[in-house]
This record gives structure tokens, sequence and C-alpha cells, in this order.
């Protein structure tokens, strides 16, 4: 009998299992230690405040300040950078936008500052030349998602967490059962499935496909992490697939470069098209990056969710059974949200107040927007 | 920029069973392209370069091959890396001096001929300068690198290591070992069942021949390349028998493990394999009906097996008759079976690397690194194996034969590409 069983290691999974292990509870991880086809696996890792929504800057303002708390204390291969962002501004329009964002982030207490033209190419002398300026928020980092992962599990696993390298068939009061047909039983059930809603067919969520290519290692090229500003414009409708300007410096040197949303299809497979009009996109910023060489791309899929905000809570709204609890749906914003979800889903169970109001994230909310969305 | 070319048969890959397959498909009034990666058309056995007294006759039946090639009309389209394929076109890369461009060649119907590559496996001190691939350094030493008066060891496993040293030998270098770790029983066998194929035998006969006096030690291997005091150079092996272990002194090491065949090409189209190679039937068909694959990525069989091979799916391109090879495609494909089973990798080399040993030399993992986790994609994602510029294509198979794991997927760009090659600047004026 556990106190709480975790579905699912890839970064949120092992973050609540490590927050779990830190209240002294009996905690077991099921398809822990494999990350093969998870987001996690696949994601960018950029730590970075977001304020599409009230709700979503409280949540990764909470948790960015929590990576950096623990930054002295991963491990060298989670390769956290406090690299900052850069939000590009091409024209006076985005301009406004940045302007905007940047008030909303000293409104926050969130540092942040607005570069001129010539700031922005002092900063990051690859991007082309007459660009309007740029906000550079210099608390945004990034990070190696697999090895954070990991490092969340190893001490969930240190604090006495057991890890279960089975899947789970399914997951109900109280009681999953794994692949091999033995079951576990524990007072609460975490659901951290990413986008598999096998185990709860109501997850009302959506596979959101995104292709990335990495480079071979040039230090020094880029900085920050860079995106286009005119990805709020692209990134955040639901419905047509899109392409952003978005580059990440890795601490090895190399570069890694985004970003593509698509809906529908389940295929892992590149699709040279996007991959196409993404890279396209890319050298309209920075047209030298066309001679660098591109070592890998793949694919990876982000679990949305109709209104963007994760699932974080019990499960109540979407489900009568009262063991479940939920852990899912963090779109492109998982491995920043990762610590932040966790101690907000602990703060739950123990039913006390946290740093931040957990019921934006509730699935509770999902009552009413289910039907209309999901009809 | 000209528009994407087309063809009606593309051959990947100017080796002996890429040039037998482009000649035969000409020859039956195909418009044909043959594509490699080299500067000049021969794979990795008709390389150019410096021509030892013993490799004349092989240079006379690569001469003929070639001009037979030329007549035949097929066009010829070298130093272009086929770097992302589909079912109905490749894009390759060209460098050249103002850059690279990318070109997309659309086929009607298509060969493989990717030949294959050396094995290679981890062991302390594979990592100091003078130690080399076996076939690498003979490559090497075709284009030029200086190895008269050295003491050379050869080892590994493979018929390569004989022609290797032989190489090496006419070349001026002083081979003081031919270490095979197949044991001696094994060998035997195997050479006596070559009384079928004389030529194979005498080949042998002649490559032996060629290095004298040299020591060729069957059932021994090499555990560590040893360095000169502190320093960085080579300056002897450790060899053992299993019981034994002693120290042969050299100035280079030449090792390599039999081939591992190319087949990403074949994967990124998603052909079925069988085990290692591509599934093909007696016409060289894979499982895509207009895709064929021939060579080395069918089964490591060398070079009779190639032409072979290569001229089957040739004329079954050209819808012409290939009954006459079936009877020695099916001999050449046995030599290919009593290879792979004669220099089969002993359980003991799975132990040579020791936990600081550099698995991954493009990311510098150690061995220790890899141990231990899930599987493939757990260790190339928690310790960056395979992630470098080769994308596993060394380290993979060593670390599939040590530790039972093989890399996952593979994806375009099979090698790395200027990111413009994978833009619209090129390509899609490409398809006008
Ligand atoms: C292209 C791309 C770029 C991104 N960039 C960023 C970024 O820059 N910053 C950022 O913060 N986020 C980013 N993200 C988002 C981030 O990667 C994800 O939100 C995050 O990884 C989600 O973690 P997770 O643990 O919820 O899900 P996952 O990592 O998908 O893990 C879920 C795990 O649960 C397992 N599982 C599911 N069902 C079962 C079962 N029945 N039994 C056992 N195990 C099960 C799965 O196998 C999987 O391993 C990006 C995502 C993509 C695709
Ligand atoms: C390093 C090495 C040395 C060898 N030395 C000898 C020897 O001395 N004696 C001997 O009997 N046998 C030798 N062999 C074995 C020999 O290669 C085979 O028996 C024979 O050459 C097989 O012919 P093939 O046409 O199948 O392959 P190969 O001769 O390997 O030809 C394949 C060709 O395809 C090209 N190619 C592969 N992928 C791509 C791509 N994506 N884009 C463009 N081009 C591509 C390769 O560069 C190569 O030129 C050697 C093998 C290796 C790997």
């Amino acid at each position: 009998m556990f106190d709480v069983l975790v579905v699912g290691g890839g970064i949120v999974g092992s973050a609540v299992a490590r927050e779990c292990a830190l209240e002294g509870w009996r905690v077991g991880v099921v398809g822990g230690g494999n990350l093969s086809g998870s987001a996690t696996a696949a994601g960018m890792g950029h730590l970075v405040v977001m304020d599409d929504s009230p709700a979503q800057l409280a949540l990764t303002a909470y948790s960015r300040s929590l990576w950096r708390g623990m930054a002295q204390r991963l491990p060298k291969t989670a390769e956290y950078d406090g690299c900052g962002t850069i939000w590009v501004a091409a024209d006076e329009e985005e301009l406004i936008e940045a302007r905007a964002k940047c008030a909303v982030y000293e409104g926050m207490g969130i540092e942040a500052r607005m570069l001129s033209s010539a700031e922005l190419s002092e900063a990051e002398p690859h991007l082309r030349k007459r660009l309007a300026g740029g906000l550079i928020v210099p608390e945004d980092g990034v990070i190696y998602p697999p090895a954070a992962a990991q490092y969340f599990l190893g001490e969930a696993k240190r604090l006495g967490a057991e890890v279960v390298g089975l899947r789970a068939v399914s997951a109900a009061h109280g009681e999953v059962r794994l692949a091999d047909g033995s079951v576990l039983t524990a007072e609460r059930i975490v659901l951290a499935v990413g986008t598999d809603c096998t185990l709860l067919p109501s997850l009302p969520i959506q596979g959101r496909k995104g292709h990335l290519v990495i480079t071979d290692r040039y230090p020094g090229v880029v900085r920050h992490q860079l995106v286009e500003l005119g990805y709020l414009k692209s990134a955040h409708k639901l419905t047509e697939d899109s392409v952003a300007f978005n580059v990440q410096p890795r601490p090895t040197g190399q570069l890694m470069i985004g970003s593509s949303r698509q809906y529908g299809g389940t295929s892992a497979e590149i699709e040279p098209a996007m991959l196409r009009r993404m890279l396209d996109r890319t050298m309209e910023y920075m047209p030298g990056l066309g001679q660098l060489s591109g070592l890998r791309a793949w694919t990876g899929f982000r679990a949305a969710t109709p209104d963007k905000l994760p699932l974080i809570g019990q499960a109540a709204g979407l489900s009568e059974d009262e063991s479940l609890w939920l852990a899912v749906g963090f779109e492109g914003l998982g491995i920043t949200n990762a610590p932040g979800a966790a101690r907000l889903l602990v703060d739950g169970m123990k039913g006390r107040t946290g740093a931040i109001d957990a019921t934006p994230y509730l699935a509770a909310r999902m009552c009413r927007q289910v039907g209309v969305v999901y009809a | 920029m000209s528009a994407a070319i087309r063809t009606e048969v593309l051959v990947v890959g100017a080796g002996p069973a890429g040039i037998a397959a482009a000649t035969a498909a000409a020859e039956g009034d195909c418009k044909v392209i043959v594509l490699d990666d080299n500067r000049k058309a021969g794979g990795q056995i008709w390389r150019e370069g410096s021509v030892a007294v013993q490799e004349q006759e092989k240079d006379s039946k690569k001469r003929r091959a070639l001009e037979r090639l030329q007549r035949s009309g097929a066009e010829l389209r070298t130093r272009r890396t086929v770097f992302a394929a589909t079912a109905g076109f490749v894009d390759a890369l060209q460098e050249t001096v103002a850059g690279s461009v990318t070109e997309r060649i659309e086929f009607e119907q298509l060969i493989l001929a990717t030949g294959a590559r050396e094995r290679w496996l981890p062991f302390p001190g594979w990592t100091l300068p003078g130690v080399f691939g076996a076939g690498g350094l003979q490559a090497l030493v075709r284009s030029g690198f200086p190895v008269k008066g050295k003491r050379v060891v050869v080892a590994g496993t493979g018929p390569l290591l004989l022609a290797v040293a032989a190489h090496l030998a006419s070349d001026g270098a002083f081979v003081s070992a031919i270490v095979e770790q197949a044991p001696l029983g094994k060998l035997m066998k195997f050479a006596v069942s070559l009384w079928r194929q004389p030529g194979k035998w005498i080949q042998g006969a002649r490559y032996r021949a060629s290095v004298g006096k040299t020591a060729y030690r069957t059932g021994c291997w090499v555990v560590e390349a040893i360095a000169a005091d502190h320093g960085q150079e080579l300056r002897a092996v450790r060899l053992t028998d299993g019981k034994r272990t002693w120290t042969e002194a050299c100035d280079l090491l030449a090792c390599g493990y039999h081939l591992v065949p190319n087949t990403e090409i074949a994967e990124l189209l998603g052909c079925t394999f069988e085990g290692d190679a591509v599934r093909v039937d007696a016409d060289q068909r894979t499982s895509i009906a207009h895709v064929f694959c021939v060579g080395e990525p069918t089964g490591i069989a060398g070079i009779d097996a190639a032409l072979a091979e290569g001229e089957v799916a040739g004329l079954a391109c050209a819808g012409k008759s290939r009954d006459s090879l079936s009877a020695r495609v099916i001999t050449e494909r046995a030599f290919g079976n009593r290879l792979q089973r004669t220099f089969a990798l002993r359980g003991e080399l799975r132990s040579l690397a020791k936990a600081d040993t550099i698995v991954c030399r493009c990311e510098d993992v150690r061995f220790a690194d890899v141990r231990g986790h899930a599987g493939w994609s757990d260790i190339k994602l928690q310790t960056r194996c395979g992630m470098g510029p080769c994308q596993g294509r060394v380290c993979g198979p060593a670390i599939d034969f040590v530790l039972g794991c093989k890399p996952a997927s593979v994806r375009q760009p099979l090698y790395p590409v200027p990111l413009q090659a994978l833009c619209s600047s090129l390509t899609e004026m490409n398809e006008i």
C-alpha cells in the first residue's frame, strides 16, 4: 500500500514523486525511468515566464523561482543556464506588445527591460539588422529536461520512492493495474501521463506536434533564448498550424531551433514541409544560421487543453473517483511548470494554502468547457 | 537553380554493387543516375589511390567495370551525399567550392547500394593517436598517408584484416602481427568451405603470402593500446589469447571488427529488415515494390555478392531476365552466411572497456556512463551518447554488441547538413 502512486515518469511525474517523497510519504512511480517517446525527451527546456493569462503568469513565475532556487543543487548534466530570454520585436506593432509585456512583468516584480534596436543588435549580433527592438527577461533560463527529470526521480528514490518500470493498464479507486497483471494500491493516484489519455479518456487533452532541430557546436553565436514576439500571435491559435522563430543556446555551444505547432495526427515523423517552414522563419531572423551544420531533427507532442492551462489537483469534474489526482496538460510549458505544479499538487493533498491560488488549474473548471469544446 | 532532376532509375552508392546495378539498368535502356559521396566511383574496395602490386588484378577489374559503366550511358554524379529520402525522391547535398547545394532527384525505381562501414569496439587506449580502423588506415594509405618503415599491428576480425595487412606491407610497412579474434577451428572450416570458390581461396592465399613471415595469430585479440610513458603516442598493444597476455611493440594499430551495413536510407523509407540486413526477394526487391537493395546492406557478403546482386537489380529495373545470375547470387549469399558464422564476435570482447574508456568520441561519453540504462534511447538521453555529428554510426553498433541495445530511430537529415539545405531557398526553387 502506497500513500501516493504516480503514473508517468516524465518531468512532471518525477517532480511530483520528489515532492511527495519530501513529505515523507510512501511513493511509487509507475512507468518511471523510461523517457522514450515522452514530451520531456523532446522538449526545448526553456524556463520562461509567460503572460498569456494571469493564471499562466502566476504559475510560470512561481515555477521559475523554484528552478532558480535549486539551480545550485542541480547536477551538471542538467545543464541549467540562466541565459535569459530576449523577445524580439520585428516592427512597431510588436514593439508595442513588448512594452505591454514589460509592464506586466514589472508589475509582478519580474525583472524585464526594453532593448532598443541598437542594443538588441549588440546583445545578439547575428540577428538581422533593423529589427525594431526587444524585451530582455534576464532571469529566464534553459535546462536539459531529461537530466532534470532524472534528477527529480533520483531525489525521490533517495527519499525512498519505488520506481516501477512497467506501464499501468488501469488506474482507479486506489488501484493501479500493471502490464504484467499485478496490482498496486495507494491512497492517491496521480496521473502524470503527458498526452496519453487511455487511463482516463475524459481528459480533455490533444497532442500538439512540434518540430525541433539541433546544430553542431558553435559557442557564442547566440547568447540568450531568442523568441519572436510574433510567436504570441501565432502560437496560441488553437486551430492553425504555425511556426515561430525560437532559438536556444545550449551550454554545449549547440543551438536548438524551434518551433512549430500542429494539431491533428499522431505520427511522430518529420514533416519536411513543416521543417522547412520553421527553418525559413529562422533564416528570416538569423540569415547566417544557414551555414551552420544541422545534426538532427525530431518531433514531440505537447499536451494541450482547451483553455491552455494545465490540470493540477483532484480529478473531480472529470471523474467521480476521489483517489484520482491530475498533473497533466502542460502544453509547451511543462518543463518550466513541473516544480510549481508538483508543489501545488502536494499542497492540495495536504489541504494547505499554497504560494499561489490553485483554483485556476483545477479540473472542476472543465465541467462546463468540456461540453462546449468536445461535444 | 535547376529544376528537380528526374530519372527512371536512381542508384545510391557507386561501389561494386551500385556500379553493376547502374550498368545493367542503363544497358537495358533505362535512364540511370548514380550518386556517391566520394570524389570518384569505386566504393570501399575500389577506392582510388596508390595501387599495390597484388591489387593490380583488382584494379583491372575496376577499370573494366568503370569503363563499362561509362559506356552504358548511366550518369555518375559524385560528391553527393543523400541525406533525405521519400518514396519518390531523394535529397542530396553537393559540396562545391562555392558552398553546398541541395539537389532533389526524383526516381521511378530506386536501388540502394550503400555498402558497409567498419565495426569498431571500445577498448582502453583506442583513442590514442596511432590507432586506426583497419579499413580506415588502408583508405588513408591510399590517399598518401606514409607507413613506410612503421611497425603495424593489424587486429580485429574478418577477411579484411589480411587484405589490409597485405596492402600496408606492400606500401613498406612492417606488419608485426595479424591478430584475428576468430578461433583457428572456425577459420579452418571456413577455408575448407572455400574449395567451391577457388577465386576467393587464391586471393586469400595471395594476401597471406604477401605478408610473408608475419605472424597470423588466431583466437587472439587486443585488450589495450598503450602509450609511451605519460605520452600520447602509441607504443605497444597488449594482446591476449584468453589465457596468456603479452605486449607487442608497434607504431600503428589498425583494428576493425568486420563490417556493419549502411542501412539508414532503407530504414528511413520503412523497408522491412531481417536482423541487421534489408530483406530482399530474388530480384533484390525490398518490401517496397520500387525500391531495391544490393550489396552489403542485404547482408555482408563481399564484392562478388555485391556485383551479382547489383546486376540482378539493374536487370530487374530494366525488365530483363536475370535467371542466369540466380545461382551465383545464392552461392555468394551462402558465402556471406559462412563469413558471418566464422567471424562472429566472441563474448570476451564485451568486457574490454573499462569504466573510463570512451565509448562515444563525439560527445566524450565514458563506458561507466552508459551502463545500467533502460535502453538505447535512455542511454542517449541521459549521457548524450550518439548525439554528436556521427549520430551513433560509430558508437551505435559497438553499444549494440557490448550492451545489447540498438540505436532506435533514423531520421532525416541522415548526415549533418547546413541548415540551408533544409530551407526553401534551394529546394523550393528546385521544385519548380
Ligand atoms: C517541441 C516541444 C518544445 C517544448 N519546449 C518547451 C520549453 O521550451 N519549455 C517548457 O517548459 N516546455 C516545453 N515543452 C513542453 C514540455 O516538454 C512538456 O510540457 C513536458 O515535458 C510534459 O511533461 P510530462 O511529464 O507531463 O509529460 P511526458 O514527458 O510526456 O511524460 C509522461 C510520461 O508518462 C508515461 N505514461 C503515460 N501513460 C502511462 C501509463 N499508462 N503507464 C505508465 N506510464 C505512462 C509516458 O510514457 C511518459 O513517459 C515543449 C514540448 C515540445 C513537444
Ligand atoms: C573501410 C573498408 C575497407 C574495405 N577494404 C576492402 C578490401 O581491401 N578488400 C576487400 O575485398 N573488401 C574490402 N572491403 C569490403 C568491401 O567494401 C565490400 O566487399 C564491397 O566493396 C561491397 O560493395 P558495395 O558496393 O556493396 O559497397 P561499397 O563499396 O561500400 O559502396 C557503397 C558506396 O555508397 C556510398 N554511399 C553510402 N551511403 C551514401 C549516401 N547516403 N549518399 C551517397 N553515397 C553513399 C559509399 O560512400 C560508397 O562509395 C572494405 C570495406 C570497408 C568498409
